[in-house]
């Protein structure tokens, strides 16, 4: 009986050893995979914005997003299981394995794309000890506060052209019963990073952008007077309790992307809020489809006029892992207009393509946001995603929720300046 | 008659051909096993026949070919002389195990011993430098006395609750719906529990409807709302009561299953000689699934010193919330620095310690034959 | 009077019960009523409004997780194209593959070691144990990349294989630990009756240890199905993250937008994702419940 039962187990085991044909036949088609951080919608504008080079080209692009980017194309390059292109959210990311050697450098058409197609910074953003590795796609620029226009117009408010105007506006507010700021910094295990993007504005308009770049590369030490007259700035915003809807509290723990709502409530209890384009996403529904009617946007207003307005952004770059000749031509399509167009066409993305036709973007802010991007005198990156990850995404973040919360300005300077890695 | 005969005149070739034939088949058997195995082995891996097909595979070749391998290797170890089959046996049952855990977990450990003693790009030997900043980095220090109170606490309220649990449900007439309520916790996902408790700790302001449970009846109160996850050291305590919600009903089922192995004749004896219930409960049935209870400690335990989902994404290790696990990963994925997160890894290795004596002491009082 | 003492007992054990369950389900009652509300209205008012007759309920969340997201894009002929993204049904036939079998090689394996370290006797038995215990403690997050290095030399990158063996591998020192303990509770004349007649270790473990063992087996069976079924990484770095491999756990999380902004599709989601371990859990609840020793010593 229990021989029997072993002889029927041996025959049904070797079942599959029928079936035990070779590997999956090698795809007939030349495949190029990328990796990126952007998913869901994103990801299919993305998916959709490069058709036209698989139907010009037969070659099959395949898309992988994933939230959990950060954590996954470490393990999966260290791995040895590389895309064959990642698109890299912070210019540190690239500076790591370039300083590995994973990746592959710009070759000589794709160089002369990137002089031809871009202003000059993107380059520099996206090379490493002298080498250019990364191809910038889509960009956000950060330096805008936004508005409920219509109840601006109900109370009669004016956009603000000066700092000294942005500031009497605040009082005005206060006056008139309202809170003049929407402010939020929780999200998750990036909490804070609000917080440094404001400080990074408010460092280009007082310190300037060549003392942001040696603040950057810690030239300037973190707890230097300049970052403190920033934080000081800061301080008279954040901290004042009547500035703030819901005061400090609500700053600790309203997430970034729940934190504008109070700006569309009826009434609304807050009438200004400073986020990136990418904000427009979060708007109810209703608001965002009546975008040009609902909503206004406008810069950051100078503070020492000596240097004007500039502009704070981020980007994705694409990097090549592994050199195949299809890989190639689709980056070189990358660093053309045509390869953004459709998700600029469908919204919630800017690119910095000098070619780009502005007219592709589907509503009146969005083209202004991508204009003041392509036409800026000084653009900056943003500093955290620049600065080595123990500051950027580590002691910057916690410091600004400890300051918050309480902390003096000098302790939490003097921390992360202690943090920064020799 | 003529059976004898036959039998006798063809005595020697059938001897040496059922010899034969033994040997034959305790090769054969093997080999056939192993070509089944394997063929499975290369089917699952590159076969692109439809899902299902190579879903029921899967479980066919993962019940049968490993129940056939341990036959197979028991087979093999019993054609062996006695004494050496006898030394060889239990390998056959832990052999498996073992391997499996060495290749991926034990190998991956000494690697990270190996790279704890280098630089963050794993280039430069650095000595103890990894260590020394594991065990005096300010967050470090806090991390360490944060996961102290997540083991007191998490375990402490864990096991009482599941023990306390278990013993009312063995005792009421709704049992299966008592323990299927206190067990679903533990199916909703670390993510799902993020949101569930963020509607009970939300803020709002003052005067504003309050969104979080806590807050709203507060506020019913006349009080004022708080940030609840803001407030140290008591935000640490918030926390720690998501992990024993949620943990409790692993606790409860594990126990509860080791009451019902209580023999009932014990308990009776007990009652009759008019011990109270508690009495009983106390003397009589806590000290028989004793094992059981540092069973499910020691497992809440070490999870306990391996917390990381509910703090990375409910405060980030802000505001004194900081545990082990997180630092390790933010080293380890977020500034890449190997050197330090594999050396807060063995640290973790190390504060097993003290739980490993204690099972160690536990298991060598268990019998044997 | 003893029968009107185990009355009272038995009343006051299902009024405690009852308040612990309450107080246990709140939050759960909490994310299913959320789970029907828009956005906007989980942010401002709480969810127990609805008890008070207050804000609408919708079918939306789930609608929208189980249809898959509601995408907008433009096409290359300029046109804006509503569509909506794969449903769920190829994530949840890739997480029942993943898992079962996650779930079933372990169980195996973990119960003749267990079976061994509780009853057989062999050298380095004592640290074999301790270091199971000791791997109990490991993060599964520093096995990824040399596992990784050794999967793509074999080739198991990107198979279902790979990831079955991985869950087995994280899987084992908990499997071992709590089968061995309820194992090692199992009373030795069991045993030597069996002994007596004669029967080898191998029949005795599967003819006597495993049916004795179902309780136990059946508790782990939960759990790894649980931890499997609402694992991400795993299955991440090791099937993938395309759309034809993604496990449910992996789509959810995607679904809430690159930047989260659809959180409130979690509050389905999450629902959505606990149905099937918890039908597990009530399928195998009476494998628990059964008392085992009944019957067991007559062997």
């Amino acid at each position: 009986m229990k021989k029997a039962f072993v002889v029927v187990m041996i025959a049904l085991l070797l079942l599959p050893a029928l079936f035990a044909g070779g590997k999956a036949e090698a795809d007939a088609a030349k495949t190029v995979r990328v990796f990126g951080a952007f998913v869901d919608e994103e990801a299919r504008r993305f998916e959709e914005a490069i058709k036209p080079f698989e139907e010009r080209t037969g070659i099959k692009v395949i898309y992988e997003g994933s939230k959990d980017f950060e954590t996954l194309i470490e393990v999966r390059v260290s791995g040895g299981n590389a895309p064959d292109i990642a698109g890299l959210p912070q210019p540190g990311l690239m500076n790591t394995f370039a300083k590995q050697g994973v990746l592959v450098p710009v070759w000589s058409k794709l160089e002369g794309l990137l002089n031809s197609n871009y202003a000059p910074v993107w380059k520099d953003l996206g090379s490493y000890g002298g080498t250019t590795y990364g191809v910038f796609h889509r960009v956000n620029a950060k330096s805008f506060v936004w508005y409920p226009k219509k109840a601006w117009d109900k109370a009669g408010y004016k956009v603000p052209t000066t700092w000294d105007e942005l500031m009497r506006l605040q009082d005005q507010m206060v006056r008139d019963g309202v809170r003049p700021w929407a402010i939020g910094i929780e999200a998750g295990g990036a909490t804070g990073w609000v917080g440094t993007d404001w400080v990074e504005d408010i460092m280009l308009r007082t310190a300037g952008p060549d003392v942001y770049d040696k603040w950057v590369s810690n030239e300037l030490p973190f707890d230097a007077p300049e970052v403190k007259k920033a934080f000081d700035i800061l301080e008279g915003i954040w901290l004042n309790d009547s500035y703030v809807y819901g005061g400090k509290n609500t700053i600790l723990t309203s997430s970034f992307g729940d934190s504008v709502s109070p700006l569309f409530d009826n009434p609304p209890k807050a009438m200004m809020h400073r986020q990136g384009n990418f904000i427009t996403g979060f708007f109810p529904d209703d608001i965002q489809a009546n975008l040009e009617e609902e909503v206004g946007v406008f810069a950051l207003p100078a503070i020492d006029p000596a240097f004007g307005i500039p502009v704070l952004g981020g980007g994705d770059q694409f990097v090549v892992f592994n050199d195949r000749p299809e890989v190639r031509e689709f980056m070189e399509y990358l660093a053309t207009w045509e390869s953004g167009e459709l998700w600029a066409k469908a919204g919630g993305a800017l690119f910095p393509y000098l070619n780009q036709d502005l007219n592709a973007y589907p509503n009146a802010i969005e083209r202004s946001l991508a204009e003041a991007l392509v036409n800026a005198k000084v653009f900056r990156f943003d500093a955290s995603d620049l600065m080595p990850a123990e500051v950027g995404a580590g002691t910057f973040w916690t410091g600004i929720v400890d300051w918050v919360n309480g902390r003096s300005t000098n302790q939490v300077l003097a921390d992360i300046q202690k943090s920064w890695p020799r | 008659m003529k059976k004898v005969d036959e039998s006798g005149s063809n005595s020697l070739i059938s001897t040496s051909a059922v010899a034969f034939g033994r040997v034959a088949i305790s090769i054969l058997i093997p080999l056939i096993a192993f070509v089944v195995l394997w063929g499975g082995f290369i089917f699952l891996r590159d076969s692109n026949a439809s899902q299902g097909v190579i879903a029921v595979v899967a479980i066919i070749w993962g019940v049968g070919g490993i129940a056939l391998l341990f036959w197979v290797a028991d087979y093999i170890v019993n054609k062996a002389p006695l004494n050496v089959a006898q030394k060889l046996q239990p390998f056959v049952f832990v052999g498996p195990a073992l391997v499996i855990l060495t290749w991926y977990l034990f190998l991956p450990t000494m690697r990270s011993l190996y790279l704890s003693f280098f630089d963050a790009s794993s280039k430069n030997f650095v000595g103890l430098a990894n260590y020394i900043y594991a065990f005096t980095d300010s967050k470090m220090l806090e991390a360490f006395g944060n996961n102290l109170l997540w083991i007191v606490l998490g375990t402490g309220g864990s096991v009482g609750f599941g023990l306390i649990i278990a013993l009312l449900a063995d005792r009421s007439n709704f049992e299966k719906v008592f323990k299927s309520i206190i067990f679903t916790p533990m199916a909703i996902s670390f993510v799902g529990a993020g949101v569930i408790w963020r509607f009970i700790y939300a803020y709002k302001p003052m005067g504003e409807d309050q969104v979080g449970l806590l807050n709203a009846i507060v506020t019913f109160f006349g009080a004022e709302p708080k940030a609840w996850f803001t407030l140290q050291p008591w935000n640490n305590i918030f926390l720690v009561i998501i992990l024993i919600w949620l943990q409790t009903g692993y606790a409860m089922v594990i126990i509860s299953a080791a009451l019902k192995g209580v023999p009932s004749a014990i308990i009776e004896a007990g009652r009759i000689d008019g011990a109270s219930e508690f009495r009983v409960i106390r003397s009589i049935i806590i000290p028989y699934i004793f094992s059981t209870i540092v069973t499910v400690s020691t497992t809440i335990i070490i999870l306990s010193l391996k917390i990381f989902d509910i703090v990375f994404t409910m405060t980030n290790g802000n505001y004194g919330t900081e545990v082990i696990a997180s630092m390790q990963y933010k080293q380890m994925f977020r500034f890449y620095n190997y050197g330090r997160g594999s050396a807060i890894a063995i640290v973790l290795v190390i504060a097993v310690i003290p739980v490993m004596w204690y099972n160690l002491h536990q298991f060598r009082k268990r019998e044997v034959f | 009077m003893i029968q009107a003492k185990r009355f009272n007992w038995k009343i006051l054990v299902n009024i405690v019960l009852i308040a612990i369950v309450i107080i246990w389900a709140i939050p759960i009652i909490g994310l299913f009523i959320s789970s029907f509300r828009t956005q906007s209205e989980v942010l401002n008012s709480g969810w127990w409004t609805i008890f008070k007759g207050k804000g609408k309920l919708t079918l939306d969340n789930y609608k929208r997780v189980l249809g898959g997201s509601a995408y907008t894009f433009i096409d290359s002929a300029g046109k804006t194209v509503r569509a909506s993204g794969d449903n769920l049904s190829r994530a949840f036939i890739n997480s029942f593959t993943v898992t079962i079998p996650s779930v079933v090689i372990p169980l195996l394996i973990a119960s003749a070691a267990a079976f061994g370290f509780a009853w057989m006797e062999f050298p380095g038995r004592k640290f074999f144990f301790t270091a199971v215990v000791a791997l109990l403690v490991v993060p599964l997050q520093i096995a990824l990349i040399p596992i990784l290095r050794d999967y793509q030399k074999l080739g198991l990158t990107g198979s279902y294989l790979g990831v079955w063996l991985a869950h087995t591998g994280f899987g084992l020192p908990l499997g071992v630990y709590l089968l061995y303990n309820y194992i090692s509770t199992i009373p030795k004349d069991i045993f030597e009756s069996a002994f007596l007649d004669g029967a080898r270790p191998m029949v005795v473990f599967a003819l006597l240890v495993l049916p004795l063992s179902v309780p136990a087996i059946a508790s782990l069976a939960i759990f790894q199905f649980l931890w499997v079924w609402n694992d991400l990484l795993v299955a991440l770095i090791f099937l993938g993250g395309t759309s034809e491999v993604a496990v449910l756990t992996q789509r959810l999380a995607n679904m809430v937008g690159s930047r989260g902004q659809d959180w409130h599709l979690l509050t389905s989601g999450a629902f959505i994702v606990m149905v099937v371990p918890l039908v597990v859990f009530f399928s195998l609840q009476r494998y628990f419940v059964q008392g085992l020793m009944a019957g067991s010593v007559k062997g």
